[in-house]
């Protein structure tokens, strides 16, 4: 579904993805793990189109999508969350997530409904807050709700925009034990019909949701494979897990 | 019971905003005061240009330094056909309408690549091009402007010649504007330019072309500033390159914040307010001095203390005077 070629990008000395190829398929869960700076939000960024590669190519459902905006992406698919919290802070959680349903329903030059009424909106937003869990915390600003519910927010509003493929981002960045076990069983839900490129330190998460493993380190990956494989890599064991 | 009566503070001034501008043409008749018919037709106007403003700045977060350029296209759309003795509204409102659009579509396309400070600087620049360009034409009166003979014809059911009707056809116009403004910021539209002000990255990564709906925005809101225009024009019965000065443009941003940005009715308050303190402060002065109480005031004083009201309001009401209108006690 997703195909990562040949995949660079430097910033300045530094080269954070150093030819990356990377293969999702359908319906699975491929998670990236590595060390801090490794270059995993990198990779996730030119994936999503916000950042622009040095050179390689990015496949979607058989497109090459490596010079799409962002916004195209998202329309053909490809939702992403963010590692830093990045949502519309002076807007209730509701509204917040409505806009991720509004994006696709189509073009949004209508000027005449209010959008608050809109069940079409409404409904849809709702099931999104509830499959995470904030449902009854719909209608508070996003300003003021706590870090985990931020970290909630985030997936709801990935995961209403009905995606085809999700690219989390450290979606458990700063949460409590339980907060994060909360959220596995979300993720293990949505992952019964999504496919979903994770990026994730919570080790525990990620061997308990990843169906693949690839392991990021100084820009190169290192190794790929099941949990099993990964486990017994010792390049791995070297570079990663006998850090953390 | 009462459900449609407001129960805010903020309502209730808004209402009584709007009941004082409905019925000041009856005072003004009984009062003999008719230089207030002329204030007030000035307010309106002003409204409606500050009203699409805030669809920029407050709902939009898009501080254009170069919205009086509209206001004078709009003028302009009336005297020069006037010039060549085309006195049908129609087509004023017609030109205005294509003009402002286009002006705004050729220079949105390119400001609104930029941000921030250099969205302020490409705006006001582009203004100022507007304005030379009044200037040097030498056929339109050039730097001396044009006089507007007779006012735009609309029909025989409205003379726009009689200063009343002209009063209620702007006050129409306001109230149509205010309703429009309001549908407009929440349907689906309103929602992506506010969410594109509060996190643009955000409004991309869920699919919004943000570049296209400021666009949008950037022409609707011109053209509601060109019909304020075409109304000044009409007002004034004299237009020149002065009313879209850049001087003016900061007016207009100045009423915005001080009545309070992104708040519905808050352009409208703002542009009551700055014009009334222009015309009372000189007043004032003039009043204090007639006491004679020794020493007097100079009488351009009035433009400091202005000025000070003004950062007064600014910086102490958080939000303008919506800001003061609606601040809750701090427990
Ligand atoms: N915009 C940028 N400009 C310059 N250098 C950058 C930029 N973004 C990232 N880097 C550098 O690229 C490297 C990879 O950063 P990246 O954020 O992708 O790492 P990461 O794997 O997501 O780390 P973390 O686990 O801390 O989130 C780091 O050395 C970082 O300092
Ligand atoms: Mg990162």
């Amino acid at each position: 579904m997703l195909d990562i070629l040949n995949l660079e990008k430097q910033f300045g000395g530094i080269k954070a993805v150093d030819n990356v190829n990377l293969h999702v398929k359908e319906h699975e869960i491929h998670a990236i793990i590595g060390p801090n700076g490794a270059g995993k939000t990198t990779l996730i960024s030119q994936v999503a189109g916000e950042l622009m590669p040095d050179a390689g190519q990015i496949r979607f459902m058989g497109r090459d999508i490596t010079f799409m905006r962002p916004a195209q992406r998202a329309r053909k698919g490809l939702a992403r969350s963010f590692q830093i919290t990045s949502v519309m802070l002076p807007m209730t959680l509701l509204e917040n997530v409505s806009m991720a349903v509004q994006s696709r329903k189509g073009h949004s030059f209508r000027f005449w409904h209010a959008a608050a009424n809109d069940r079409e909106l409404i409904d849809e937003a709702v099931m999104a807050l509830d499959a995470v869990g904030l449902s009854n915390r719909a209608n508070r600003v996003a300003k003021e709700v706590s870090h985990g519910e931020h970290r909630q927010l985030e997936i709801a509003m990935a995961i209403a925009m009905e995606p085809r493929l999700l690219l989390l981002d450290e979606p458990m960045a700063g949460m409590g034990q339980e907060e994060s076990m909360e959220l596995v069983a979300v993720l293990n839900e949505i992952k019964k019909h999504k496919t979903i490129l994770l990026i994730e330190h919570d080790m525990d998460a990620v061997f308990s949701l990843a169906d693949q493993i690839s392991v990021l380190v100084y820009g190169k990956i290192i190794a790929t494979g099941g949990k099993d494989e990964i486990r017994a890599n010792p390049e791995v064991q070297q570079a990663y897990l006998g850090e953390s | 019971m009462n459900s449609c009566l407001p129960r805010t503070l903020s309502g209730i001034v808004y209402t009584g905003v709007i009941v004082v501008l409905a019925l000041m043409p009856v005072f003004v008749q009984l009062s003999g005061q008719i230089f207030y018919l002329d204030i007030f037709s000035r307010i309106m106007i002003l409204a409606i240009a500050a009203l699409s403003l805030n669809l920029l700045i407050g709902y939009g977060g898009m501080i254009s330094l170069g919205h009086a350029a509209f206001l004078g296209i709009g003028a302009y759309c009336v005297g020069i056909p006037v010039y060549y003795e085309i006195y049908n509204g129609w087509i004023h409102l017609a030109l205005a309408i294509v003009a402002c659009g286009v002006f705004a579509l050729v220079t949105g396309a390119i400001s609104l690549r930029t941000k921030g400070v250099y969205f302020i600087m490409i705006t006001l620049a582009f203004a100022q091009m507007v304005y030379f360009t009044f200037v040097s034409l030498e056929e339109y009166g050039g730097d001396d402007g044009l006089v507007i003979e007779l006012r735009s014809e609309f029909g025989s059911w409205l003379d726009l010649e009689d200063n009343i009707a002209l009063y209620y056809t702007i006050f129409g116009v306001l109230l149509l504007s205010l309703f429009f403004v309001h549908r407009l910021v929440h349907a689906r539209f309103g929602r992506v330019i506010l969410g594109s002000k509060f996190n643009e990255r955000r409004m991309q990564s869920l699919g919004f072309e943000t570049y296209r709906y400021r666009l949008v925005c950037y022409v609707i809101s011109g053209i509601m500033c060109g019909i304020a225009g075409l109304f000044l024009g009409n007002f004034t019965s004299f237009i020149s390159p002065e009313m879209m000065d850049w001087t003016r443009s900061g007016e207009l941003i100045f009423m915005v914040i001080l009545g309070g940005t992104g708040v519905l009715f808050g352009p409208v308050v703002g542009a009551g307010v700055f014009i009334l303190l222009e015309v009372w402060l000189p007043q004032i002065i003039t009043f204090i001095n007639g006491l004679g109480l020794g020493a007097k005031l100079p009488h351009e004083l009035w433009h400091l203390i202005f000025g000070v009201t003004l950062i007064a309001v600014v910086l102490f009401g958080r939000g303008g005077i919506h800001g003061l209108l609606t601040r809750k006690k701090r427990p």
